[in-house]
């Protein structure tokens, strides 16, 4: 989308790993550390696994894979896979950090799964849409897409009877002696 | 599943964030000593549990190798901004101080300076400077936002912020202006997403779309210094269509009281005032009079079933032609119509007529009627809270420009005849607030008051209430350094800092002997004329001494001003110290009740570190003053903890710094003996104190006999009466009144009257910023305003490892438009200049921006080697300051006089005033931004530079 002033819009679109249904990054590992996780469909890198070959950042259509150049190692996005199941943490803190720091909400965090879940109602009612979905890869991460509210105000909003400034100002009123209508007819 | 993570060897404290000035509630995570993780406190009423990108990089800034761990002493034969120090003991450093200050109080108090940064510690400094004798002494308002402090509170008796916000609980309309991030960041993101996902239209009104902007439902781009035009059109629209609260101005402003007309009166232009014997200890005196609609005669207001006129011109018995404040308010927008202000803004007039009508509808259409039942201030009951939900926020895009004090008495008019002023969806107030208007503080009124040996007779920062009050001497001339409270800069509530390099240099009004910084990066991002500052800082007279004898400056991190003080003394960070947000300063509060918080160190200080509160505490003790040490001259406090605990503004009075806990046992709060174990139980409370008023006193507390005896009972103002509303200033009235030779108290000199003659205006007007009309727009036709990003905070975080990876350079942002036309593309080197100087830079093409302004990013431009980066680190070759183009002082005038580049009100900085033109740097020209400094080398003490690999891996910095 390209625009232009004064119709300028700004957007922040935070990208990390989506989490696909079918993450192309899995089938190209040759050494098996790049797996999704049947469980809970997490995409992880098996660090003691992972060569550094990097074919997995390159099948990637979504750049969300990077190299760590000191450990060699593919790092990614974990869903903090390691905070959610955290039994010591309160059940409201078991969520990816992300989640939890950001000031507006703008991240929800459930099972997609579960039509009932907090983030399947929200993809499902306010238009919630996948990225690239020509790829297949079904992310499982949705983006809400913006909201716009406006005002519509009818210039008869602007017209009321108890417009204050009737209080201020009689209304206007001909001087008595001015030529009326009624003084020149006569039937 | 995974087994559960071990986490028996992290320990997790609670203590408040300081990477902006938020102050959000974090928990940090602390392992084997080290800071291993900081996330947000849910339990903190603040932020809930959420963190910024600057809160969770706290370790970085804890771990920086910017920061100084050993107080340090210029080198013998070094010049100032050769960073050539070397280490001393904390004693010799005392000494020094001890030595220099006590002989500057013996004999002429005011030759000590002490200016700080964004410190949220000035009750304490200001404290200390004032038990010195000192009246120099203010923190950074000057330069930062003291025409919104100042505009608001002499208007509504409150502001922004810390003071005072929009009600998005309740709002259905947001506008904000001028604001970009920060300025309650956190808190003003959770509020506005909440806003929007409950349906509210949000418009944002900035030359620039970013920041909060992105999330608007529209925005307005407008030209940078003319948002006074824009919201005179909007009132002016507003009164014409008649979409004001009537009943709310009669009831809660000066709006209906009667203005004296007869020009050859000596008080015209003031409210005429009954012959009702005045009640003794009030400050607002109730005695003016009103036009009876129906019995059409002058009444004391406020009389039981009076409706007076707002509108219209009537004759007292006496034969004293006399208008409703509000008639005049309507004559003077009555010339500001919107197309009028589209010249002027850039806004098209149906844009800004459509605006009105949203405002003034949603206010009239939407109300909201609360079941709280309150009683006014004039004793009558009311069975509900009335609320018009049209929200505001403004902040520096509206303040830092030399019109911004009537630009913002303008917003707070607006605000006003909208009736959104401390109801429920419009703007509320948050504790101490409101206050009288003005607020009692007072500065002395003479140089009597400073006297050797002694504190100063009165506060060195305060609220002049007439002419009488400003602080000056028998010959007019400021007692103070910076000129504050002068006929210059009347209302210079905040002080001038921007100023004190300067004048202390030129020795106008007179030469300092010691300068005290701390925390402000006055050689780099916060002075104006940065280049021209420098060398003032390292001047000589003729006799070959420095013009400035003597600079100390404290701060955490080994800053561009570091390198120019003769002795440094290294602070700790907020992690490793003890901290209060007071309600004697800047407190957390919210809407519904006063909060304050502390800070308590979860990590020891690093080095030889000391809390600056600690060294004045020490130096207070060492000089004795009254404050700090007991008659006999031992001192009264053990430390800064200590201090906390025990002091009280009054011996006895039960007011200290923190309002919580207070009581032998803790069982007070506001007032009460101190508490030995107060700091404890913040401890056990999230380091926050927070008391919830009863709903009946979270409302028009302006108004609520309620409300203000409460406030008064506790302490938090000294008068319970009512604070109405100063649509019509007969404060700035009187100011106008001396300039005219018409009292019998101050006058201006004769080179100032016309000045104070026209700005001193009792209604907003709007009027070009003082830089521009003296600046060639044929020149210079382009504007040029700074924004901070939402990862940093200022130039606090240019040296942290993490955000660093955000922003390492800025460019300069300029519509495609406007770059093409000067042959730049997106990218490409470019020169930007003023008439002050110039700045090489990088283009980048922004569709987000005015054509008419260009703007960066605030403050990651550095000098080399500063924060102790690489030399070649992006900051220093492609970051640039834009603070090169921008003057502190305006052109001198025809008889030689520098007047501040600033507001001639309140003497707010003019940052945003400067005009530019833009060029394509030449073929051949080096790529790096300009100007360049000295390579700064590291200090003795200072961490080791970073790194070329850093990772942070489970609690442990490690890397090659």
């Amino acid at each position: 989308m390209k625009t232009e002033f004064p119709n300028t819009e700004t957007l922040h679109f935070p990208k990390s790993c989506l989490h696909c249904e079918d993450p192309p990054c899995v089938p190209v590992c040759p050494t098996g550390a790049s797996y999704k996780r049947p469980e809970d469909g997490i995409v992880l890198v098996d660090y003691d696994k992972c060569i550094g070959c990097k074919y997995c950042s390159w099948a990637c259509p979504y750049g969300v894979r990077e190299i760590d150049e000191h450990q060699k190692v593919m790092k990614k996005c974990t869903l903090c896979v390691d905070r959610i199941y955290d039994a010591t943490l309160p059940e409201e803190r078991r969520k990816p950090a992300c989640v939890l720091a950001c000031p507006t909400n703008a991240r929800l965090f459930g099972d997609v799964h579960d039509p009932d879940s907090e983030v399947s109602v929200a993809i499902r009612e306010n238009g919630g849409y996948a990225l690239m979905p020509e790829w297949g890869t079904k992310p499982a991460n949705h983006y809400l897409p913006r909201r716009k509210q406006r005002i519509k105000i009818h210039t008869d909003e602007l017209v009321r009877a108890d417009n204050p400034l009737k209080k201020e100002r009689a209304q206007p009123k001909p001087d008595i002696k001015e030529p009326s209508l009624d003084d020149v007819t006569s039937w | 599943m995974n087994a559960p993570v071990t986490s028996a060897r992290t320990e997790i404290k609670q203590t408040t964030c300081y990477m902006c000035a938020c102050r959000c509630g974090i928990n940090v995570h602390v392992r084997e000593g080290k800071v291993a993780y900081i996330e947000g406190n849910p339990d903190h009423p603040l932020n809930k549990g959420v963190i910024c990108a600057k809160g969770a990089s706290g370790i970085m800034k804890q771990y920086s190798p910017a920061r100084l761990t050993r107080p340090l002493r210029r080198k013998q034969g070094a010049e100032r901004g050769a960073n050539e120090f070397e280490a001393i003991s904390w004693e010799e450093a005392f000494a020094i101080l001890e030595e220099r200050l006590k002989k500057i109080r013996a004999t002429d108090p005011k030759r000590f300076a002490l200016f700080t940064g964004r410190d949220q510690m000035q009750a304490l400094t200001g404290l200390f400077a004032k038990q010195f004798g000192t009246p120099n002494y203010a923190a950074h308002g000057g330069f930062c936002s003291v025409n919104m402090a100042a505009g608001l509170i002499y208007t509504i008796g409150g502001s922004f912020w810390e003071f005072g916000g929009p009600d998005l609980e309740r709002a259905k309309l947001f506008v904000m202006i001028g604001t970009a991030e920060d300025h309650h960041s956190n808190p003003l993101k959770i509020a506005i997403s909440r806003f929007k996902r409950q349906g509210g239209k949000f418009i944002s009104i900035n030359p620039v779309r970013t920041g909060y902007s992105a999330i608007a439902d529209e925005w307005v781009p407008i030209k940078p210094g003319t948002d006074g035009a824009l919201l005179l059109a909007l009132i002016h629209e507003l009164v014409k269509q008649g979409l004001y609260d009537r009943d709310f101005l009669v009831k809660y402003s000066n709006a209906a009281q009667l203005v004296n007309m007869d020009m050859n009166s000596t008080e015209y232009g003031m409210f005429v005032r009954a012959e009702v014997p005045v009640e003794e200890g009030c400050f607002d005196p109730q005695n003016k009079l009103w036009w009876d609609r129906h019995v059409d005669k002058a009444v004391v207001t406020h009389s039981d079933g009076v409706d007076p006129r707002l509108m219209g011109e009537f004759k007292l018995p006496d034969g004293t032609p006399v208008k409703p404040a509000f008639q005049l308010l309507t004559e003077r927008v009555k010339n500001y119509t919107p197309e009028w202000a589209e010249d002027i803004t850039g806004i098209p007039a149906d844009t800004i007529r459509r605006l009105a009508h949203e405002m003034g509808v949603t206010a009239r259409d939407q109300k909201i009627e609360l079941p709280v039942a309150w009683t006014d201030i004039w004793g009558k009951d009311h069975e509900t809270v009335t609320g018009n939900p049209v929200a505001f926020h403004a902040m520096r895009g509206l303040a830092a420009h030399s019109n911004g004090f009537h630009s913002i008495r303008a917003l707070g008019i607006l605000m006003s005849i909208l009736g959104t002023i401390d109801r429920p969806g419009g703007f509320r107030h948050k504790a101490p607030f409101p206050r009288p208007i003005p607020p009692c503080a007072k500065t002395p009124r003479g140089p009597e008051a400073v006297q050797p040996g002694k504190p100063l007779d009165g506060m060195a920062l305060g609220w002049p209430a007439d002419p009488d009050d400003l602080f000056v001497d028998k010959e007019n001339n400021p007692v103070r350094i910076d000129k504050g409270f002068s006929w210059e800069y009347p209302l210079s509530v905040h002080g001038l800092m921007h100023n004190v390099i300067t004048n202390a240099w030129r020795g106008d009004p007179y030469k300092l002997d010691t300068l005290l910084i701390f925390m402000a990066n006055m050689a780099w991002n916060s002075t104006m004329n940065t280049v021209e500052v420098r060398k003032m800082l390292n001047d000589k007279d003729d006799n070959g001494e420095f013009r400035i004898p003597f600079i100390a400056v404290c701060d955490a991190f080994q800053s561009e001003m570091v390198s120019y003080a003769d002795l440094v003394l290294p602070d700790t960070t907020y992690l490793e110290r003890y901290d209060v947000m007071s309600m004697l300063d800047r407190p957390i509060s919210e809407y519904d009740g006063p909060v304050d918080s502390v800070r308590i160190p979860v990590v020891p200080p690093t080095g030889e570190c000391k809390p600056f509160q600690e060294v004045l505490i020490e130096l207070g003790s060492r000089l004795k003053l009254p404050a700090f040490a007991k008659p006999d001259g031992t001192r009264k406090f053990k430390d800064y903890p200590d201090f906390i605990i025990n002091y009280e503004i009054e011996p006895g009075s039960g007011i200290g710094f923190l309002a919580g806990w207070r009581g032998k046992g803790g069982e007070k709060f506001m007032k009460g003996e101190p508490n030995p174990n107060q700091w404890e139980m913040y401890a056990k409370n999230n380091c926050v104190f927070h008391y919830e008023l009863p709903k009946s006193f979270q409302y028009m507390r302006n108004w609520n006999k309620g409300y203000l005896e409460w406030a008064q009972r506790h302490r938090l103002t000294r008068y319970a009466e009512p604070i109405l509303i100063h649509i019509y200033s007969d404060i700035l009235q009187q100011f106008r009144l001396a300039a005219q030779g018409k009292t019998q108290g101050k006058q201006p000199p004769k080179h100032l009257r016309h000045r104070i003659e026209t700005y001193f205006d009792p209604l907003p007007f709007y009027y070009e910023p003082l830089e521009s009309q003296l600046t060639d727009k044929q020149k210079y036709p382009l504007n040029a305003v700074t924004q901070r990003p939402m990862a940093m905070y200022h130039s606090w975080d240019s040296q942290n490892a993490w955000l660093r990876q955000i922003h390492s350079h800025n460019f300069l942002y300029v519509n495609p438009l406007t770059a093409r036309a000067q042959g730049i593309e997106d990218g490409d080197w470019m020169w930007v200049e003023s008439m002050w100087g110039k700045v090489r830079c990088m283009c980048r093409y922004s569709e987000a921006t005015e054509p008419g302004t260009v703007w960066t990013w605030n403050a990651i431009g550095k000098q080399s080697g500063a924060w102790n980066l690489e030399p070649g680190a992006n900051e220093s070759h492609k970051g640039f300051l834009l603070n090169h183009v921008i003057s502190e002082e305006l052109p001198p005038t025809a008889d030689g006089e520098y007047l501040s580049n600033s507001d001639p009100v309140t003497g707010q900085a003019g940052w945003y005033d400067v005009r530019v033109r833009i060029y394509r740097a030449a073929e051949g020209e080096p790529q790096e931004s300009y100007p360049q400094f000295n390579e700064l080398k590291p200090v003795p003490g200072q961490l080791p530079r970073k790194r070329s690999w850093l990772a942070y891996v489970g609690g442990k910095i490690v890397g090659n």
